[in-house]
């Protein structure tokens, strides 16, 4: 932290981080510390009866076979954006960070979908999908004749393609933030590395990834909150949680429950479980970003 | 060398291949905004432009009133984006250029945002939105997003390379605090506010679940629940066509910003990664 600059000026600090903490209180603290209150209640349907309930809105849910096929759902969907999609775009922004002509051009014509959002992400692959008269079903149907491929009643099929589509919208983001950690590695270290006779293999293993380590973090935790909450969207558009569930993400679950089923407290059982996932996550990014920082230090 | 050469061919050639197949499916989503709803549904699939992209968009325009969710969608993240910068400039500010009581509590506080994600308070925020009266009015679509954790730490991280001797220069020739933000801090921070206010606009443009849940009206929806809209009024069949006339309309903004800035964006990237 910094010295003291404008010394005299008392009340000033104060005023200037006002509008942005009144929103951070009103907005976030106060309706979190509310959704965790919630979560111990539940509200009859018109709600005219509220009734404290300890944690049987919690024990509801571990003990529902729905929920817990949304957990196993979500962990799916996120593990599939994350590796298979930081996997891809490390591979490009490896392959970018070269020296060879027209970079410029090959850089804005990788990241530009990170314009995009998940749900015209979805509309377009809900196009390229169509059953029976979509582009990919048509290719499949020529190279297996005889096969339809209809992912709105092929629940795993499903899954796949909404992950494809969510995963396919976020690569722009990631090689955006992966070229730029590439290319904040210092010459020098992967010149030496060379002159020592360590192939690209071992010096990507020993120097690149490593010092790479607190963008790959950062994204990690970025990718993790994209695959939780921002992908609502897409699976709106795309599958509404179906066939069957199959699509069911925690954050679609949490919106049928809150805003069509009309059930408060268990809403408000799930937000706060989201939440001890996310604070768990971002304990985790934050210790190894510090520490892997002082590392490349 | 020629070895070398070989190399530096298959590199390109794998490039312009992954462009081709990232940009594919707007490629194709492109083609089938200008086809008839008949030749949308060809058997095989076709990839030739038609001539009906016009008509289309003013299908999708009546249909769904993009007119009007277009224009909420460019002025709420017009709003939001430099709402945004302008919140996060003053914190930024306060945070490395005084020393107060509770500031290391209130920093921590500010991070915190982004633990906070909408769906971890969702109804007591939608509550809120009713008891203020919010429900259908852009009060509701802009000021819940006004704090930004991404901003606050990237302004921060600016300022502190930001040498002592400006602000004591500043100082001894007599400047406020504040007119040397604004004179001094603000201009030179430029690339940072472009890069931000990219980041902010796609952010904005791209939310879908709260204008879901806060909006029940046609004039108060966004242009992203239109989409949905579109897809819903369909009768017998998807009409593809005038769907992806509303996609097309719908990925503009965005893209525009992101292509306008991209010099700077890049540029904020690559400093905000530096450690």
């Amino acid at each position: 932290m910094q010295d003291e600059r404008f010394p005299g000026h008392p009340l000033l600090p104060y005023l200037l981080i006002l509008p942005s903490v009144a929103v951070i209180v009103v907005f976030l603290i106060v309706p979190f510390a509310q959704s965790v209150w919630g979560s111990f209640f539940v509200t009859s349907p018109f709600g005219t009866k509220t009734i404290y309930v300890g944690l049987r809105n919690y024990l509801e849910l571990f003990q529902s076979s729905d929920y817990l096929k949304s957990v196993i759902v979500t962990v799916y969907f996120s593990a599939f954006v994350v590796v298979i999609g930081l996997g891809a775009s490390l591979a490009i922004a490896l392959l970018l960070n070269q020296k060879i002509q027209g970079v410029g051009f090959y850089q804005i014509a990788l990241i530009w979908t990170y314009a995009l959002s998940p749900a015209v992400a979805g509309t377009i692959w809900a196009l390229l999908f169509a059953p029976a008269t979509g582009l990919v079903p048509y290719l499949v149907g020529r190279i297996i004749p005889g096969y339809t491929l209809n992912w709105m009643t092929n629940g795993s099929l499903a899954l796949l393609v909404v992950s494809a589509a969510a995963t396919w919208k976020m690569l722009g983001y990631n090689i955006v933030f992966f070229l730029a950690g590439l290319q904040n590695i210092p010459e020098e270290l992967l010149d030496a590395a060379r002159v020592d006779g360590a192939g690209p293999w071992l010096t990507f293993r020993h120097i690149t990834f490593p010092l790479l380590s607190p963008t790959t973090t950062f994204l990690l935790f970025m990718n993790m909150l994209y695959a939780f909450f921002q992908v609502f969207g897409l699976i709106d558009i795309m599958t509404q949680g179906g066939p069957g569930d199959a699509t069911n993400l925690l954050v679609y679950n949490l919106y049928r429950d809150a805003f069509i089923h009309l059930q408060s407290g268990r809403a408000d059982a799930q937000s706060v479980i989201i939440f001890v996932i996310i604070a768990v996550a971002a304990t985790f990014q934050l210790r190894a970003a510090t520490k892997k920082a002082a590392y490349a230090r | 060398m020629t070895r070398k050469r070989t190399l530096t061919i298959l590199t390109h050639a794998v490039l312009i291949l992954l462009v081709a197949v990232l940009a594919f499916p707007v490629f194709y989503a492109i083609v089938t905004s200008t086809l008839s709803f008949r030749e949308a549904y060809q058997y095989p699939p076709r990839l030739v432009p038609g001539t009906q992209f016009l008509e289309n968009v003013r299908e999708a325009w009546v249909r769904a009133s993009f007119g009007r969710l277009f224009f909420n969608s460019v002025f709420i993240s017009l709003v939001v984006s430099v709402v945004k910068i302008i919140l996060s400039l003053l914190a930024a500010f306060a945070y490395t250029h005084f020393r107060f009581r509770g500031r290391g509590l209130l920093f921590g506080m500010s991070m915190i945002t982004q633990m906070l994600p909408l769906p971890v308070r969702i109804l007591p925020t939608y509550e809120l939105m009713a008891d203020f009266r919010w429900i259908n009015t852009y009060w509701a679509l802009t000021v819940p997003f006004f704090a930004s954790t991404t901003g606050i730490l990237l302004f921060r991280q600016f300022f502190l390379t930001v040498p002592r001797e400006l602000s004591d220069a500043a100082r001894v020739d007599g400047a406020t605090p504040m007119r040397y933000f604004w004179q001094i801090l603000v201009p030179i921070s430029r690339t940072n506010i472009a890069a931000l206010f990219v980041i902010e606009f796609v952010f904005m443009w791209s939310q879908y679940l709260w204008p879901l849940i806060v909006t029940t009206t046609k004039e108060m929806r966004v242009v992203q629940i239109g989409l949905k809209m579109l897809i819903a009024s369909e009768q017998i069949a998807p009409e593809w066509n005038v769907i992806m006339a509303g996609t097309v309309i719908a990925m503009l903004p965005p893209l525009v910003v992101l292509l306008a800035l991209r010099k700077s964006f890049a540029q904020g990237i690559a400093m905000q990664s530096e450690k």
